[in-house]
């Protein structure tokens, strides 16, 4: 038995298959919970694989060398957007002004909400500099964290939570203020909660997907242009 | 198949190039899904392989974010030093983030107004 596990441990296939069963697992658990969003899959897999790297004391370089292949994944997928964008193509160039205002808006929310927040709780500098570009996609945000000073990998942190967030409560939250149209939605919560927030609106609706990784790409170029702006106004 | 998902790929790989030699600061995937963009866009049409081979990945993209959101998870401890900032912070930011833009949206594309 031992000698199975050591076998096992070592080769990427049991951290690649624990985490697609994981993701099988919470994805059931999911659709059984009638979609209640405190059951979202990606928060839900993430939870059941840190419990099994944490009773069989795996490291996360190890658990990584299986889940890079999933990992890997995340680039071409991103690419692949450009289609769904492309299918919604005459909707986003006929609201073209509209996309960008809300986009800036939204991004000039996102920034200034989070970090009047953590100022107003008594938040160091180190942790308004991390947590200033929180909806934007990880890599841009970990890279503006460093210029401002703060904590590349607690920004990273901030990046998933903000994400799984979105996901979780955004369709909710859309349904409380009433608003219906699909490129609303999608359009607020690619700006709010970038990647995992457009891979929740791409299992609703497709146009919802397309304008939500649109305003994830658009983000990323905003945030990076807003935060030193607003940086050298604030402090 | 095979064909559609080398030029994902390549997409992808020309992005990051450019990201790297221009050291701009948006990802190099952001910067290929641009780049097939505009392919498609000189293209005129959207070859029915491209778009099965770009639904397939798609359709899985919430299982793509487990492995990074285990690793942040693992830093958990990062949070616990301002838990309570933070997380009120986050949970403020992206509810206001998602109502503003949305309502933004909405009100700037209303029926019956010409953009």
């Amino acid at each position: 038995m031992q000698d199975i596990w050591v076998y096992l441990n070592a080769s990427p296939l049991f951290h690649l298959t624990l985490t697609m069963v994981a993701f099988q697992a919470a994805s059931w658990l999911f659709e059984k919970g009638g979609r209640n969003p405190l059951l979202n899959p990606v928060l839900g897999a993430i939870i059941l694989v840190v419990s099994v790297l944490f009773v069989t004391g795996t490291d996360y370089a190890t658990y990584f060398e299986g889940a890079q292949f999933v990992h890997f994944l995340l680039g071409p997928a991103t690419v692949a957007l450009a289609i769904p964008l492309y299918r919604q193509w005459d909707k986003v160039r006929r609201s073209a002004l509209a996309i960008g205002a809300s986009l800036v808006t939204g991004s000039l929310v996102a920034i200034l909400t989070a970090v009047g927040t953590a100022w107003l709780l008594g938040g160091s500098e180190t942790l308004l500099a991390s947590i200033a570009p929180k909806s934007t996609t990880a890599p841009v945000a970990m890279a503006i964290s460093q210029d401002f000073g703060g904590l590349p990998s607690l920004t990273a942190v901030l990046v998933i939570v903000s994400g799984i967030l979105g996901a979780m409560f955004g369709p909710m939250l859309l349904n409380l203020v009433g608003v219906e149209d699909w490129s609303a939605r999608g359009l607020a919560v690619g700006t709010a909660s970038h990647g995992i927030g457009t891979a929740r609106a791409l299992q609703v609706n497709e146009t919802a997907g397309a304008f939500s990784g649109l305003a994830m790409g658009l983000n990323a170029v905003a945030t990076a242009l807003l935060v030193p702006i607003l940086w050298r106004l604030l402090f | 198949m095979i064909g559609y998902f080398t030029l994902i790929l390549v997409c992808q790989l020309v992005g990051e190039i450019v990201v790297h030699a221009l050291s701009v600061s948006i990802p190099g995937p952001v910067l290929g899904m641009v780049l097939l963009f505009v392919l498609l866009l000189m293209r005129g049409k959207l070859p029915q392989g491209l778009g099965q081979t770009a639904d397939g990945l798609l359709r899985g993209m919430a299982l793509l974010f487990v492995p990074a959101g285990t690793g942040v998870m693992m830093h958990c401890r990062l949070l616990g030093e301002a838990l309570m900032p933070l997380s009120v912070a986050l949970v403020i930011s992206t509810a206001l983030t998602i109502i503003v833009t949305a309502l933004m949206m909405r009100w700037l594309n209303r029926p019956g107004r010409d953009a």
